[in-house]
């Protein structure tokens, strides 16, 4: 058993300079970034790369989730609890970027529903909903 | 404006509200438009609309009036003080665009009675004008508030509402232009809070004044690069500001008429106000739009949009999408100020918010009774147009000269101002720049004057000319972009003020 274990420790070495690097020495929770950047990239990059009109609207949603995160994550405090009144608690996560974010969940919801609902006109009046067959109608219309 | 606002301060119960003005400004229209859907009728929610916009266009005038005699209000949302309550704070600059976006908002109704009841099924009518009033408030929220959040969250009531207003449009192509539009406007404004989110990381403030003496110390870090980098971004997104104008052209092109005319003259200048106040209020003391070169990122956007927008217009067989492209080019003139910053240039831009905003919708008011008329944009429909609609032809000719930047119209005016902006700053290309693409604007203008003048109608057309209630808002704007373009000291003189009450606070800012 211990052989197989030896066998990996290179590979968990690597692992351990891989979070030394997202981590960075003296900042503890730089990670939790990292996340956010990558689950914003992940969306972005949906958006950008799919032709499918319903796969589209994901990809927003993980980048408006990703933005979410990065809300929360500003917000802890290290060693800080849940931000509510109550005896013996002095150090709390702050509370402000948790409100804001929930307008802005509140507008991603809207934001969704919106284009879920056009998608749904969109199926009806071109009997598709991937983005090349549109463009090539629409391209058709032109000329 | 100020005899206005002694106007006003002379009616009863005067006193009691003009203190709470800048909120009513906003509570208004947003608590009056969900009345709408109770209302169902479609005359009835048409006239409930009109009452409550031409009373938001009242306050905005004794607004300005009250900004022009007695300088900044600041407004705590219930008595909240700064920065921990929304402030919102009303100086020359956001009284000029509430008065803009008001005055276009009040007098495209009459239009949008007509217009709509042609465009749009009858039962779905009451939801344009819900629609129609919630795209108002959230143009006048962004304009009047003084937090970076708040910001936001106007912002994505107007985008909501206008996509769902674009949506309405008649051609199926309506809903992908719409569904494109969510898309960019989404991507936008969430780039826009994720710079706040930094600012937020880096100050603990949204408050933008309290941002503005807060960011200085902290503007060598990469965070706030990278929030001034987002908002930049985000809202040149919503500005429609060349590369990333895409959303635009089919937007206006496939929307209802009476929506083109309101969000052609209103959205993008709203945009483009956000964009002045983040860079020039909230970032004004950090020196990071010279120190990152963005004035001259703005500087070259702007004239390679104001090339790119009317060069790519002059293929346009559709007049409306030829409209559009028109605009991107117009925002490119307004970024080329915003780029120059100085006093000088500023004014240039402020004053083509106005005077764009006066011309496009005539523009657009004219080929939408065109459209009620004889039911098509395309080109080649429009032959002897001239003829079969005098009136409404003239409406767009006027407006083209104006786009054109001919002498008497106040396209002339915002051109030269910007020509003598970029002149002080010895940018003699720049003022070469804006009198080449005024070129490209006269190939676009003529081609449609073409048609509607020297081609002869088809046979058996007959003359018949828009009706009354869309004739008249169009002659008015058309009045407007004369009488502007002859008496250019007034709006220069309005919003020579907004730029100072911008650029005025910034230490060492040019005058």
């Amino acid at each position: 058993m211990q052989g197989i274990v030896d066998a990996f420790q290179p590979l968990y070495d690597l692992w351990l300079s891989f979070e030394a690097f997202m981590v960075g020495p003296a900042s503890p929770g730089l990670l939790g970034y990292w996340i956010v950047i990558g689950l914003m990239m992940t969306g972005f990059y949906i958006v950008i790369a799919h032709d499918n009109l319903v796969k589209k609207i994901v990809g927003l949603n993980v980048f408006q989730v990703s933005v979410f995160l990065f809300y929360i994550l500003m917000a802890k405090v290290s060693g800080g609890t849940a931000p509510i009144l109550a005896e013996g608690i002095s150090v709390y996560s702050n509370p402000l970027p948790h409100v804001l974010i929930l307008t802005a969940i509140v507008v991603g919801v809207a934001t969704t529903a919106l284009g879920l609902a056009l998608v749904v006109r969109i199926r009806n009046a071109y009997n598709t909903i991937e983005d090349d067959e549109i463009l090539a109608v629409e391209e058709e219309e032109d000329r | 404006m100020t005899a206005f606002y002694a106007f006003f301060l002379s009616l009863p119960y005067a006193a009691a509200i003009e203190p709470h003005l800048p909120v009513l400004q906003i509570v208004i229209p947003l608590l009056c438009a969900p009345i709408c859907v109770l209302l169902r009728h479609p005359r009835l929610s048409w006239m409930w609309a009109t009452a409550i916009i031409w009373i938001a266009f009242f306050i905005a005038l004794v607004l300005l009036g009250k900004v022009l005699a007695s300088g900044l209000i600041i407004y705590e949302i219930g008595n909240w003080p700064a920065p921990w309550g929304i402030e919102y704070r009303i100086d020359a600059a956001n009284a000029v665009v509430l008065v803009i976006v008001t005055a276009i908002g009040a007098i495209t109704l009459p239009y949008a009675k007509t217009s709509v009841e042609k465009e749009i099924p009858e039962p779905r009518i009451y939801l344009f004008y819900l629609m129609y009033m919630l795209c108002l408030t959230g143009l006048l929220g962004i304009t009047t508030t003084a937090d970076a959040f708040n910001l936001f969250v106007f912002l994505e009531i107007s985008s909501l509402s206008s996509y769902v207003l674009i949506s309405l449009g008649g051609n199926r192509r309506a809903l992908t232009a719409s569904y494109r539009y969510l898309i960019m406007g989404t991507l936008g404004a969430t780039f826009y809070i994720i710079g706040v989110g930094m600012m937020y990381m880096m100050t603990g403030s949204l408050n933008m004044a309290d941002l503005q003496t807060l960011l200085p110390a902290v503007d060598h870090t990469r965070t706030v690069l990278a929030a001034f980098a987002f908002v930049v971004v985000g809202l040149g997104l919503k500005l429609a500001m060349f590369p990333l104008h895409t959303w635009l052209p089919n937007a206006y092109a496939f929307a209802p008429s009476a929506v083109s005319v309101f969000i052609a003259s209103t959205a993008t200048k709203v945009a483009v106000y956000a964009l002045l106040r983040v860079v020039f209020t909230v970032f004004g003391h950090t020196g990071l739009f010279e120190t990152t070169g963005i004035d001259l990122i703005l500087i070259i956007l702007g004239i390679v949009g104001m090339f790119a927008g009317a060069f790519v217009a002059i293929f346009q067989t559709d007049v409306k999408r030829m409209l559009a492209y028109s605009s991107v080019s117009q925002v490119g003139y307004m970024v080329l100020g915003m780029g120059l910053a100085t006093a000088a240039g500023l004014t240039g831009t402020i004053v083509h918010l106005f005077n764009h905003a006066v011309m496009k919708g005539a523009a657009f008011m004219a080929i939408g009774a065109v459209f009620y008329v004889i039911g098509s944009v395309k080109l080649q429909d429009l032959a002897g147009i001239g003829k079969r609609m005098p009136v409404t032809t003239a409406v767009f000719l006027v407006a083209g000269l104006s786009l054109i930047g001919t002498p008497l119209t106040v396209g002339f005016i915002s051109k030269w101002q910007l020509v003598q902006a970029a002149l002080d700053h010895g940018f003699w290309w720049i003022a070469a720049a804006i009198l080449f693409s005024s070129l490209l604007a006269i190939v676009y203008v003529w081609r449609v004057v073409e048609v509607a003048y020297l081609k002869a109608p088809p046979e058996g057309a007959v003359r018949r000319e828009a009706p009354m209630f869309m004739l008249v808002p169009m002659v008015i704007l058309a009045g407007a972009t004369v009488w502007f373009g002859i008496d250019g000291d007034t709006t220069l003189r309005i919003a020579g003020e907004a730029a100072n009450a911008l650029i005025g606070s910034v230490p060492g800012g040019k005058p």
